[in-house]
């Protein structure tokens, strides 16, 4: 065996461990929901069971928190998308100087820490005599995904020919009509992946929340007390819900992208 | 129908740069006018001062007599084609089209049956539904033409509309051009670097410089009268030679050069005292053995001959090493001298001109 | 913003410019200042609040400075983020480099699919994952002693901590990673071994400096995620491995000073903004290049 064959053989072998590491953990996770053991494992094993997804069903706090999750990830996307859109059309329109000023500022967010981040958006309203609850875990959480929305929104803006505004008003159209017509129609793609990204990345925050949430619950918080006070496999039985969404939704994607990939394909021959 | 436009004294300046300067024109109603000149000398710059995008840094524009100052450039009677096209991508044909008309609150079902008889004016029938990127070049152009009379525009305004079609296409689109501006009756207000299209196409061409209007005249005139050495240059073909006007008698200089004496036109406004050059078409010069009896005559030699059908070009250089170009028939029976030949060049006082050099900014 | 005006008409220019300032100015500016400015208060009752004893000074930072418990316990989170940084990196570069050059392009996006799962299912499971697999009486010790060794008390000094932490966040140094390769030429690499460079000196010469911005991008991101993180030090650390951010949470939460919180948090604030400075200076890449 020659070095090069060895060198196809070992990054091949690489990149199967790798996503053992990063599958395995999942599978270990998901199967301790279905073990009959009050402490979350898969070893030993006691039995199959569906109780725990039962005990999951039951727990109201959950669905409380579940709830809370959903409704400060739309409140966060609501106002995460018309902010970073109009960070980037403004950004988009600076020149080199305060460009480079302003864009250091508006991805600072990204690279602070959440704590942070939670600590600091608590203290300001505090000031204003605004006490701690989810409504400031949306404003925290805006600040940081709001930046993520401005970077694909600026992104795409890049390939934007701003001669096709100037056409439209030439045609007549108002400014109003030229935003709503040209300009936010090209930027679509890039404000629905940020509204996507933006849900997720606050359906998933933790530091933020942490800090500003006041007495309420959201899921990871809730994850997270359950986890330090009483841990039982019902977060187990969530966290196979989860995977498995995320898993039938791989699939799917999966599969549409290889019909899509097919359909090219004919369509070129 | 159509509207007159007037430029009354414009400049523009980018900064300390003077893009225009003081352009001073009425374009008649209904007219073809063409903008020619080199890349860079201001032509885009006057579109958009028409059009509104810009307002001058100095004078007027007007249109049908109006003045457009503080007019915003959806509001004014023009419509502009874009360099490049800048069609919507993302509608299809008949909405690219009928854009003007939605954006003024027509309703759907007559703004469709505008688009779709405006396809049928630009020879489209098939492609209301069709997207942009599905057209070919000049199909796009045709949309893009069509799009602009939607809004039943009192000017057209084009900019360089051809530069990015192939050599065949770009004639054809030449002829369609004409056809539809004779057809609609607008003003169309042309620009291009090309001096095939301005002269085949317009009524009128004016001929620019580093921002300053050097010529403006009709094609013909711009071509056998140029006003100045640049619009003589940048128009055809010329052979140039360097000198001083030694004396000047009933409209006829005599002018003298390191390669001898000559006899020739005076250009317009030029004085005894003009620094001057004179100007010789290539069609225009005659190669032969002998000297000439009359007219003007020097000796050169040949240095390459290029074959291009129906004429060859014969290249020489005098005595001072300047070159020269001669443009003869293509006659089988008579071939042109050879590489290295020793001939004389001749050409009639009539044909030779002297002009003054190109306007510069003030 | 003349420009922006002359684009967009002046009623639509303030809408922008106002929802910016709203997200610069509320969201992000003010609320870093009035951290900063809180860090130098005292922590008071209520009815002391303006009072005699209310006002400026460092005794909020003091009080770090004369905890060597605390001070060991920042010095150890930068530590182990640098070193989990500096794991994530070398873990991920060959795997980027495979995806981005090697890998057919079909089968790329199958793999990264299959990688980012973990990312759709969040943190707090993630860590919890591990905390299932580390466990003394778990399946890994118990596949360990399946082949003959002895157990390891993983969940003990930092171990567990740094493995949770890699896995978390391994992803965000792999993304950006992969993206600067996959931007760069294949032919530049080829042209590389051509001219005779072996695979060490093609990757230290054409395709890691290519990469820069995407290995200071996943180190930034590693790095503030690491020192920041809430979740993992809470779920994998034992007694014996405490993290900066937990030193927070209890001025925050049992200390209910938040005064001296802001303080720490304002010291975790330096740490991030200095690491970052660090590493744009030392791979001499700009902001634009990091935040991608
Ligand atoms: N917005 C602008 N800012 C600064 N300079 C400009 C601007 N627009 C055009 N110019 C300059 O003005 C000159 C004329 O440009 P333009 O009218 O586009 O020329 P043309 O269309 O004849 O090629 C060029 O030198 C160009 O660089
Ligand atoms: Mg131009």
């Amino acid at each position: 065996m020659n070095s090069h064959r060895f060198g196809y053989y070992a990054i091949r072998f690489y990149v199967i461990l790798f996503l053992a590491f990063m599958l395995l953990p999942l599978i270990v996770m998901g199967g301790a929901a279905f073990n009959d053991t009050r402490f979350p494992s898969i070893y030993p094993w006691f039995g199959f069971t569906t109780h725990w997804f039962q005990e999951l069903w039951a727990d109201n706090r959950m669905w409380g928190a579940a709830r809370n999750t959903v409704f400060v990830a739309i409140a966060v996307v609501a106002l995460s998308v018309p902010i970073g859109t109009a960070g980037a059309i403004l950004l988009n329109s600076l020149q080199a100087r305060s460009r480079s000023i302003i864009y250091g500022i508006m991805v600072a967010p990204i690279l602070t820490p959440g704590a942070v981040i939670g600590i600091s958006t608590l203290l300001f309203w505090y000031k204003f005599n605004v006490p701690a609850g989810l409504h400031l875990s949306v404003l925290g959480q805006v600040s940081y995904i709001a930046a993520y929305v401005m970077l694909l929104v600026l992104a795409r803006l890049q390939s934007f020919d701003a001669g096709l505004e100037e056409a439209a008003l030439d045609l007549g159209a108002s400014h109003a009509q030229v935003m709503r017509r040209i300009l936010l129609p090209h930027l679509y793609p890039a404000i629905f992946a940020g509204a996507l990204i933006g849900f997720f990345q606050s359906a998933e925050n933790f530091n933020v929340t942490l800090f500003t949430r006041g007495n309420s619950d959201t899921l990871t918080v809730y994850v997270g007390s359950k986890i330090r006070s009483g841990i039982t496999p019902t977060i187990n039985a969530l966290a196979f819900l989860l995977i498995a969404a995320t898993v039938i939704g791989v699939i799917i994607y999966e599969f549409r992208r290889r019909r899509a990939d097919a359909m090219a394909k004919l369509a070129e021959d | 129908m159509s509207e007159d436009v007037t430029l009354s004294n414009i400049s523009m300046d980018f900064g300390k740069f003077r893009a225009v300067d003081k352009v001073d024109i009425t374009i008649k109603a209904g007219e073809f006018f063409s903008f020619l000149g080199p890349s860079g000398c201001g032509k885009t710059t006057i579109l958009r001062l028409i059009s509104g995008f810009m307002d001058p840094t100095q004078g007027k524009v007007l249109i049908g007599g109006k003045d457009m100052t503080g007019t915003r450039p959806n509001e004014r009677p023009t419509a502009l084609i874009f360099q490049n096209l800048a069609l919507f991508p993302l509608m299809p044909i008949w909405e690219n089209i009928a854009f003007g008309l939605e954006v003024r609150g027509v309703d759907k079902a007559t703004r469709r049956a505008k688009a779709e008889e405006l396809l049928k004016l630009v020879d489209l029938h098939e492609s209301a539904d069709k997207k942009v990127s599905q057209l070919s070049g000049g199909q796009k152009q045709r949309v893009a033409i069509a799009r602009a009379l939607a809004v039943e525009p009192k000017v057209m305004l084009l900019d360089e509309p051809l530069s990015a079609l192939d050599l065949k296409l770009r004639q054809h689109m030449r002829a369609e051009l004409r056809a539809i501006q004779k057809r609609t009756g607008v003003t169309f207000i042309y620009i291009t670097h090309d001096q095939g299209e301005a002269l085949a196409m317009s009524d009128r061409v004016g001929v620019m410089s580093q921002g300053v209007l050097q010529q403006v005249a009709t094609p013909n005139e711009i071509y056998n009268q140029p006003s100045n050495g640049f619009v003589a240059s940048f128009v055809g073909e010329n052979n140039i030679f360097d000198g001083k006007i030694k004396s000047i008698k009933a409209g006829e200089a005599t002018y003298d050069t390191s390669v001898g004496s000559f006899a020739a036109k005076i250009g317009p406004g030029v004085t005894k005292d003009t620094p001057v050059r004179l100007y010789v078409r290539p069609e225009h010069c005659t190669l032969t053995k002998a000297a000439a009896k009359s007219g003007n005559s020097i000796p050169v030699e040949v240095t390459e001959s290029a074959f291009e059908g129906n004429f060859i070009n014969v290249f020489l250089k005098d005595n001072a090493g300047q070159t020269h170009m001669a443009q003869v028939q293509n006659d089988p029976t008579a071939p042109p001298p050879q590489r290295g030949a020793k001939v004389q060049m001749n050409f009639d006082a009539d044909h030779g001109v002297l002009l003054a050099h190109a306007k510069t900014r003030s | 913003m003349s420009e922006l005006i002359r684009r967009y008409g002046s009623s639509l220019t303030w809408i922008i410019i106002a929802f910016t300032a709203f997200w610069l100015l509320v969201l992000v500016l003010i609320p870093n200042f009035v951290l900063f400015e809180f860090s130098f208060k005292p922590y008071l009752p209520v009815d002391q609040l303006g009072g005699p004893k209310d006002f400026y000074s460092l005794n909020n930072y003091w009080t770090f400075f004369n905890s060597p418990i605390h001070i060991r316990i920042f010095f150890q989170t930068v530590l182990y983020s640098s070193a989990v940084t500096l794991l994530c990196l070398i873990l991920s570069y060959p795997l980027a480099y495979f995806l981005a050059k090697i890998v057919d392009a079909k089968t790329a996006p199958s793999i990264f699919l299959l990688l980012i799962i973990p990312l759709w299912v969040s943190e707090i499971l993630r860590s919890f994952a591990w905390f299932i697999i580390l466990a003394f009486n778990g399946p890994l010790n118990a596949m360990l002693q399946g082949i003959g060794l002895e157990p390891v008390r993983w969940i003990s000094g930092f171990n567990a901590v740094i493995i949770g932490l890699i896995y978390s966040y391994l992803l965000f140094m792999l993304l950006p990673i992969y993206n600067a390769i996959s931007s760069l030429d294949t032919n530049q690499i080829e042209a590389s071994e051509d001219l005779g460079a072996s695979l060490w000196r093609t990757h230290w010469r054409v395709v890691i400096p290519h990469s820069k911005p995407g290995i200071a991008s996943g180190c930034v991101m590693v790095f503030m995620l690491c020192a920041g993180s809430v979740i993992v030090p809470s779920t994998l650390a034992s007694p014996s491995s405490r993290w900066f951010t937990e030193i927070i949470q209890q001025w925050m939460f049992e200390g209910l000073d938040w005064n001296t919180g802001a303080a720490y948090a304002f010291l975790l604030l330096t740490l991030c903004i200095i690491f970052v400075s660090l590493v744009m200076r030392l791979l001499n890449v700009r902001l634009v290049d990091i935040a991608k």
